[in-house]
């Protein structure tokens, strides 16, 4: 494997987007970074962020290491990146209408008809119906990762139920608070917004009836999930209430929610649970958490689901090669953000080239997420590389491979000192009925271990803040803000 | 309000009442057996309090004979028990953590503290010399948690669940722990003055009865001042009047919606007001409260129905 690109320096001089970190860094004694970095923590403890890990045993109540060293990107790349991201999720978007009616996509030959109507993913329940505006992914979180200054790609797309959003926000609170100057010497692109946007683009896609001020909720499986804290973060936060399934109910087809003034009628359901568990009227029978009748509801079109069920055919590891196909397709532009070259097990030629070069793979399972189930080549032992051989020959298409990429690095404080760690970046993705918003930045997520590749919380990744930089406003500009009214040019 | 959140609220305030009330129990009926040891009624102490607890029963499926290490064990510390100490730290913490954002910080830590501290805590070794002590701090605890929701928290409809979670169980539980007495002052009954002193310990109203009445202790005054005074904040009257009242005030934040709970709790409450001892004394006081617990029950499956599973 190369050298990793290091976003911070590439060779002995910093980036000037890092000129103030690189000497904050260089000045700050190391006690007294390990000395706010401890602040930090007790300052998430008390906070109360944690995400819940159940049956590993331990304190099920755990926290995400936060580093208190911030990852930069310049105004500039942003603007590529947001151009790239808002043209993914809409192509990503336009193909699920499309699967769901038509199909035009498959009749045009870009995609094999049983990569899709023999997916997992694909849900039956969704064939000929359109959800309101048509949108399916209301938030998205598309992972991303970079090798060098300007080779930014698509790691997977994620249009089901990103999780993460919170800790974005929380890190932006804790820098202020802990590093208010360096902070100051930046032009920070705020994200503090973001669920105002979430709630504006929720009620953006309630049904009509339910007029300028629609109820919107947010369904958790309860406080045993891991995102639980999330969820009642982002309640809080736009002033909804986080509801389980008990507390909801159908009856006519329209959703209520129990409240103590007898039952309140339900528009918009953010829900965080996954789409086997939504309705055991149309799903798995034994879900306990889901809302029995909320499918037939939904399509009646008395309350709106977002994410769409079966919106996961989009970010199925199968379906991502052809991303870039569907840009093309659907928006006829070229693809501004590059996927990772991938090789589908299932294909014969692409399945002989992985098991020929496993030790140089990163071999996932189509259908995973959260880092299980993956293996990395050049970090594999013997023993583990033919597990997967055997298990790739078994079932082939639950396999994807993709070169492993030499992620970029962003100094993080480890226990040795300053060393330059891996990361990636999750961006979040707002689909309204009128417009696609992002907040600058998302959550940067970063490979603790040394040398690791592996972002997951659940196997030892951590989190920064993700400061977007925003360019100087020209003078001109703000001095004409800065004067009144009446007052001329003098 | 969510009705799944008002539910938490109102358990939550109920569990710490209860701890807060079995301790109280405990603390009378240890002292009342080490004083009776000697006339040979030691486990009718115990039998009472748990008649009274509510848990007999399953208490029996348990434990072959009455002994103060059994009712001890079965009331602080034993899982099985749904209105142990243990247990109903246990759930009042549960119950918050499923609301947390409804809570103030204060009211959070007191109920996470309590949970954490009582977990690190010995309870196996919690008996004879150690359980006074251990009892104060239960009463401590519910008290620290009560101020901290008294002096944070918004007067809204989260306040009046959590209220009327602690004036429902304390009116239970004042009934409860009087009842577990009243043999000890029905007329004609001369009783030891220590057992009238034990009686008003249990609703920690020794000083309170000086202070209505500047006189030597007398089994119907005592009766009384538990029963019918209002100014007295465990007396039943005035815990029915608190129930009643909170309802009142949520109903009128919602315009007015009511239902049979509002109904109950004002009759209950009327009755009490205008009720004269002597009369409950002709009936007989365990039948008197019999009913009031029994009222007390139904009122709580009432407010259940109508603002919980609604």
């Amino acid at each position: 494997m190369t050298m990793a690109f290091d976003e911070m320096r590439d060779g002995e001089v910093a980036q000037a987007t890092y000129a103030e970190i690189a000497a904050w860094v260089e000045r700050t004694p190391l006690d007294q970074l390990r000395q706010k970095s401890a602040e930090a923590e007790l300052l998430f403890r008390r906070l109360g962020i944690t995400f819940a890990v159940y049956g590993e045993g331990g304190d099920p109540e755990r926290l995400i290491p936060f580093d208190i060293i911030p990852r930069i990107i310049a105004a500039s790349e942003w603007r590529a990146l947001s151009a790239g991201l808002e043209q993914r999720v809409r192509a990503l978007n336009a193909f699920l209408g499309d699967v769901y009616n038509e199909q035009r996509i498959l009749k045009a030959g870009i995609i094999p008809t049983a990569l899709i109507l023999e997916n997992a993913a694909y849900e039956p329940n969704m064939v000929g119906f359109t959800p309101p505006g048509g949108i399916y992914t209301h938030i998205s979180g598309i992972d991303m990762v970079r090798t060098g200054p300007d080779d930014f790609f698509v790691l997977e797309d994620n249009c089901r139920t990103p999780s993460g959003v919170s800790y974005m926000l929380e890190n932006r609170e804790a820098m202020l608070r802990l590093f208010p100057k360096l902070c100051a010497r930046h032009r920070l692109a705020p994200v503090n917004r973001y669920p105002e946007h979430l709630l504006a683009t929720l009620k953006s896609v309630a049904p009509e009836r339910a007029g300028p001020d629609p109820t919107v909720v947010i369904l958790t499986p309860g406080s045993f999930n891991s995102a639980y804290y999330e969820h009642c973060f982002l309640a809080d936060e736009m002033g909804v209430e986080v509801v389980e399934g008990a507390d909801l109910f159908v009856e006519n087809d329209v959703v209520f929610m129990r409240t103590t003034a007898g039952p309140k009628r339900v528009d918009v359901i953010y829900r965080r649970i996954d789409d086997d568990f939504l309705d055991p009227e149309c799903f798995r029978e034994d879900s306990l958490v889901g809302v029995p009748g909320v499918m037939r509801a939904y399509k009646a079109g008395n309350v709106t689901l977002a994410n769409a069920p079966g919106a996961g055919i989009a970010d199925d590891k199968a379906i991502y090669p052809y991303v870039p196909e569907m840009v093309r397709f659907y928006l006829d532009e070229e693809p501004r953000l590059a996927n990772v070259p991938t090789l589908l097990c299932e294909r014969e030629a692409d399945r002989a080239e992985v098991l020929a070069n496993l030790e140089k793979l990163v071999v996932k399972l189509a259908r995973g997420s959260g880092g299980y189930g993956m293996m990395i080549g050049p970090h594999a032992d013997e023993a583990m590389r033919e597990e997967f051989a055997r298990r790739i020959r078994e079932k082939p298409g639950d396999y994807i491979a993709q070169p492993t990429l030499a992620l970029s690095t962003v100094p993080t404080l480890a226990p040795g000192g300053i060393a330059p760690r891996h990361v990636d970046l999750r961006p979040f993705i707002l689909f309204g009925r009128q417009e696609i918003t992002m907040v600058p930045g998302g959550l940067t997520r970063v490979a603790l271990r040394e040398g690791s590749l592996v972002v997951n919380s659940s196997q030892g990744g951590g989190t920064k803040d993700t400061w977007v930089l925003e360019e100087a406003a020209p003078p001109s500009q703000s001095q004409s803000q800065s004067q009144s009214q009446g007052q001329g040019d003098a | 309000m969510l009705s799944s959140t008002a539910e938490c609220l109102f358990w939550l305030g109920r569990y710490t009442e209860r701890a807060a009330n079995i301790a109280r129990g405990l603390g009378v009926a240890s002292r009342m057996a080490s004083l009776s040891a000697s006339l040979g009624g030691e486990s009718a102490e115990w039998r009472a309090l748990l008649v009274a607890s509510g848990g007999e029963e399953a208490f029996s499926e348990k434990y072959e004979t009455i002994s103060q290490d059994a009712v001890v064990d079965w009331l602080v510390r034993d899982q099985d028990n749904p209105s142990s100490i243990y247990t109903c730290f246990e759930a009042a913490r549960r119950n918050g953590r499923a609301v947390r954002t409804a809570l103030t910080v204060d009211m959070w830590s007191a109920l996470n503290d309590s949970w954490n501290d009582l977990r690190k805590r010995d309870l196996a070794r919690i008996e004879g010399e150690e359980l006074p002590a251990f009892l104060d701090w239960v009463r401590e605890r519910a008290l620290l948690f009560n101020g901290a929701a008294t002096d944070t928290m918004l007067r809204g409809e989260a306040w009046r669940f959590v209220q009327l979670g602690t004036a429902l169980e304390r009116a239970d539980n004042s009934a409860r722990l009087l009842d577990v007495r009243h043999g000890m002052l029905a007329v004609g009954e001369t009783a030891e003055y220590a057992q009238w002193q034990a009686v008003l310990a249990s609703a920690s109203a020794a000083r309170a009865y000086q202070w209505v009445f500047r006189d030597r202790l007398d089994p119907k005054k005592i009766a009384e001042l538990l029963i019918l005074r209002p100014e007295l904040p465990r007396s039943l009257v005035a815990c029915f009047g608190r129930v009643s009242e909170l309802l009142e005030a949520i109903a009128t934040e919602q315009g007015g919606r009511q239902g049979e709970c509002h109904r109950m709790a004002g009759e209950l409450h009327a009755r009490l007001r205008y009720a004269r001892i002597d009369d409950i004394f002709e009936e007989g006081l365990h039948v008197f409260l019999t009913r009031k617990i029994e009222r007390a029950a139904a009122l709580g499956a009432a407010i259940d129905g109508f603002y919980i599973r609604g």
